[in-house]
């Protein structure tokens, strides 16, 4: 009798914990690199639509697009454009949308280090390589005239999950190291040549803030929000570029045209005032939504987001998606089933 | 007359009373099986779902020290080395402080004292080890890194085990968690080991003469050895399995170091940062990974069990 | 006094005084934790804490409302499922069991208690993640309730077998069936110490992490029910603790203080409960 009653009781919260909305919950997975201006404009939407709650966990790129071919998320959100496996594993057609874009930043904690650190293409790669040990090397000291580097070890700091974030920055390397390419290549999730690791964006961010002497690559919204230094990287064109959402609009800008499938990458663009290691930021969504109540509020928010969320991306240091793109945007919405 | 009272009677035997006793049989039984079919249905489902990486590396999955999965290269070597170092270095520390503990509540405290303090100690074994790596990440790394770590390496820094650079993260600092972790077992099994001799053996050697601590070592310790050997065994079976407070703190390398203060992984790290992304020969690599630490925690639990059974029931058991 | 007598007393003296350092500094640890835990959660919790839900990231002040309706969600749910089973399963083991089988099931359930909470996740997660193809609270509480079965089992056996003879077989003396006597005689003389090993089984799972993170996953808003996927304070610290935010971390701190008050204060509650003597089985 009293093992009843006390059971019941326990129960009681599962029924309290459910409050009495009939609010329709999209869950969706990703990205960590845009997720500052996502849970934004989702919490945004919400304000806005009381009826379209859209659950964003930011799992990292690589845990997002399993959750979607496992069907367990209604979308996506990745900074790397599906694989040819992923896409023959996901039955069906699957749209990018690019919402949004962004910068890679190198983060660093050199206690007592006043300016920018600035980091050249070979520096970048020689560090995550591992043949570049010490802050005070020749490689990092010949771009940084006049500052006082110590001679402590660097230490390396990279992510530990299957992280679009990554993908950009070896992408990068892999453009600007003939070495870097042929050793470690680029991906979500490589064999990291030395490092620690920490997972997602806030978790690289965390690490380098807790450890002197270290370096890690982060979405640059994580660094302001933390004020934490980041590095000016010098770009294709030669000169020092600090992030920020005009580098990374150049980078878009000076890129390659954006093909139908949205699919591009703009790191290590040309432009004396691009950002290298700039990218876009794409939500995967499903070709064919079965139901109707989701499609709409997804779309919704889409269009929503393509429009009016832009205004929220500078404040946040992301890019605006340039018009042109979104209005081929709008008519591949118009797409979904 | 008698006959048909006596049918009377053995036809009004409540058969139904014995039909009660047996379905009540019945059905607890058949949740006491539900532990048995858990516990096979858990190696089953292990087994099965580590099957693609079973057949395409065969053992040398336990050798090989290369894991990346974008060229589908899984090699349990340095999670497995990561486990165990971790473990042992708990032990290390967490031993001579638990056994000493323990001969010290058992033998020394007054009962009113050794009852209080054995009560907050087994609180410490209440606390969720999320908590305990929380506390890690903000008071023990630093530490290590500061100031732990530089004075030990000015003492030992020229040996293998100790250079190296310090992290803060590392075999080291996730050894020493570990250890504060698994203190509580130590103590608390080891003082009931240690309770279980008769008064006897204790007086006996008093008696001739021996101190306290005499005592102790040769007439008290060698009877209660088994059951403080059981303690140690499921303390180390706490410290294999042990997954939040070790991934906060251990840096999360998938390398083998020989230097104490490198940072490394463990199997139950691993699986924790990457399973929720990892797909086909990954995610049975990983699952292969976990089948590994369920047979070890098995191995080492059983023989701890054993151990406890019989140095606590009888008392004074022989080695 | 000889030379060796007096080598002898100091060995006794310096061994006997390190024994009880040992004793002094796990004691001490206790309470250095217990005390850096309250000092950083103290100052972080706030009414906020528990009537908010999390902000974005970079926005200050949000608080963990859903987290800790979550928990409250997944561990009921879990006591539901594993207390009953895990009671039935010790009486058994207690009143029932035949020699053979009750060694086999009890060696099962230590094997059991003593299997990774993350071996059990994935378990789950097989089982009912992957069937259901989504994540839910109820997959959590099924993991949970996986690893409060053999721990229940066992205390319930170890308190009906404590219960003394001579009440037992007054019992059936009168001519109570085993059920009944089981039911209204041992079950009630032993209920003290039942409840005490359910709510210790309790207290543990609440603490779990390992087990939830590929099952409840998490959620930024309150959950829809148990088939939603569900924040918990365990997940929750380990996000908030890696991060860098220091206003996480203090929300980290927050939730470390209240999820550690409970569960001392339930464990607290339970051991005093049973009088000291009674050892509780591991």
């Amino acid at each position: 009798m009293k093992i009843l009653v006390l059971t019941s009781l326990l129960a009681l919260p599962a029924l309290f914990a459910m409050p009495a909305m009939a609010a329709d919950t999209i869950n969706a997975a990703g990205a960590t690199f845009p997720a500052p201006l996502y849970q934004l404009w989702f919490g945004e939407y919400k304000m806005a639509h009381s009826d379209v709650r859209i659950n964003y966990q930011a799992v990292g790129s690589g845990a997002g697009v399993r959750q979607l071919i496992a069907g367990t998320v209604d979308f996506a959100a990745s900074d790397i454009p599906l694989t040819d496996e992923q896409t023959k594993d996901l039955k069906g057609k699957t749209f990018h949308f690019p919402m949004t874009m962004g910068a890679v930043v190198l983060t660093y904690n050199i206690p007592q280090l006043t300016g920018n650190l600035k980091l050249t293409p070979g520096a970048i790669a020689g560090m995550y390589l591992g043949t570049i040990k010490n802050w005070d090397d020749p490689a990092i000291k010949t771009a940084n005239p006049g500052m006082k580097l110590p001679s402590k070890a660097i230490e390396i700091v990279h992510r530990s999950d299957a992280s679009g974030t990554s993908f950009v920055f070896t992408d990068y390397l892999a453009k600007v190291s003939l070495e870097w390419k042929s050793k470690v290549g680029a991906a979500a999730a490589v064999s990291w040549p030395t490092g620690l690791s920490g997972p997602q964006n806030a978790g690289v961010a965390g690490l380098v803030k807790q450890t002197p002497y270290s370096v890690g690559y982060v979405e640059l919204t994580y660094a302001i929000q933390n004020k934490m230094a980041f590095a000016d990287v010098q770009n294709a064109a030669g000169k020092f570029v600090t992030a920020s959402f005009k580098g990374v609009s150049e980078a878009a800008a000076n890129s390659k045209q954006m093909p139908d499938d949205f699919k591009v990458s703009i790191t290590n663009a040309p432009g004396a005032a691009s950002y290298p290691i700039s990218t876009f930021t794409w939500i995967l969504i499903p070709g064919e939504i079965k139901d109707a109540a989701k499609k709409k509020a997804i779309t919704g928010f889409l269009e929503w987001a393509l429009t009016t969320g832009q205004k929220d991306a500078e404040g946040l240091q992301y890019a605006q998606v340039p018009k042109a793109v979104v209005a081929k945007e709008q008519k591949q919405i118009a797409l979904i089933k | 007359m008698a006959t048909s009272v006596a049918t009377a009677q053995a036809r009004s035997t409540p058969k139904h009373r014995f039909g009660a006793d047996e379905v009540a049989c019945g059905i607890t039984l058949l949740f006491a099986l539900a532990i048995f079919a858990i516990t096979l249905l858990m190696a089953i489902q292990l087994w099965r779902n580590s099957a693609p990486t079973r057949a395409k590396f065969g053992f040398s999955f336990l050798t090989s020290s290369l894991w990346n999965p974008v060229t589908d290269q899984f090699g349990a070597a340095p999670y497995i080395y990561g486990t165990v170092l971790t473990s042992v270095l708990a032990l290390l520390i967490a031993v001579p402080l638990g056994v000493g503990a323990a001969i010290y509540l058992s033998e020394l405290a007054v009962p009113k004292i050794s009852n209080a303090l054995t009560f907050l100690v087994e609180l410490l074994a209440a606390v969720p080890s999320v908590i305990y790596g929380l506390l890690a990440i903000f008071t023990l790394v630093p530490l290590m890194r500061d100031y732990l770590g530089p004075a030990i390496q000015k003492v030992l820094g020229a040996t293998p085990l100790f250079s190296g650079h310090l992290y803060g993260v590392g075999y080291l600092t996730a050894g020493m968690i570990l250890a504060i972790m698994t203190l509580p077992y130590i103590i608390s099994v080891s003082r009931e080991a240690l309770m279980a001799v008769p008064r006897e053996q204790r007086e006996a050697a008093l008696a001739l003469g021996a101190t306290k601590w005499e005592s102790t070592k040769d007439a008290v310790l060698p009877f209660a050895r088994l059951g403080i050997i059981g303690s140690i065994f499921l303390a180390l079976a706490r410290a294999l399995g042990e997954t939040m407070a070790v991934t906060m703190v251990i840096g999360n390398q998938p390398a083998i170091h020989a230097s104490l203060f490198a940072p490394g992984y463990s199997i139950a790290a691993v699986i924790a940062s990457e399973f929720a992304e990892a797909d086909k020969l990954h995610r049975s690599a990983l699952i292969e990974l976990g089948l590994v630490l369920f047979v070890l925690t098995m191995v080492v639990n059983g023989s701890a069990q054993l151990m406890i059974k019989l140095t606590t029931k009888k008392g004074s058991a022989k080695a | 006094m000889s030379l060796r007598n007096a080598r002898r007393n100091t060995i006794n003296n310096v061994m006997l005084t390190l024994c009880g350092l040992c004793a002094f500094l796990t004691v001490s640890t206790l309470f250095l934790i217990l005390g850096y835990l309250v000092y950083n959660g103290g100052k972080s919790v706030n009414w906020a804490f528990f009537t908010r839900l999390p902000l974005p990231p970079g926005q200050d002040g949000g608080g963990l409302a859903n987290a800790i309706a979550g928990s409250a969600m997944i561990v009921g749910m879990a006591a539901a499922i594993g207390l009953p089973v895990g009671f039935l399963a010790g009486v058994y083991l207690a009143e029932f069991g035949g020699k053979t089988i009750s060694f086999w099931i009890r060696y099962t359930a230590d094997l059991l208690n003593g299997i990774p909470s993350i071996v059990i996740g994935i378990l789950a997660w097989g089982l009912i993640v992957v069937s259901m193809h989504r994540f839910s609270a109820i997959a959590g509480s099924i993991a949970l309730s996986l690893m409060l079965i053999p721990i229940t089992a066992r205390s319930t056996e170890h308190f009906l077998l404590e219960v003394p003879r001579a009440m037992r077989e007054g019992a059936l003396a009168l001519g109570a069936t085993r059920w009944r006597t089981l039911a209204t005689v041992i079950v009630p003389a032993a209920r003290k110490g039942i409840m005490t090993g359910m709510i210790l089984g309790v207290a543990r799972i609440s603490g779990e992490t390992a087990p939830l993170l590929f099952t409840a996953l998490n959620n930024q808003f309150w959950s829809n029910g148990p088939m939603d996927q569900t924040a918990s304070l365990p997940v929750m610290i380990y996000t908030l603790a890696l991060s860098p935010y220091d206003d996480w971390h203090r929300q980290a701190w927050a939730a470390g203080l209240v999820l550690l008050g409970l569960v001392l204060l339930a464990t607290i509650t339970a051991r005093m409960i049973v009088s000291r003597g009674a050892s509780l089985p591991r």
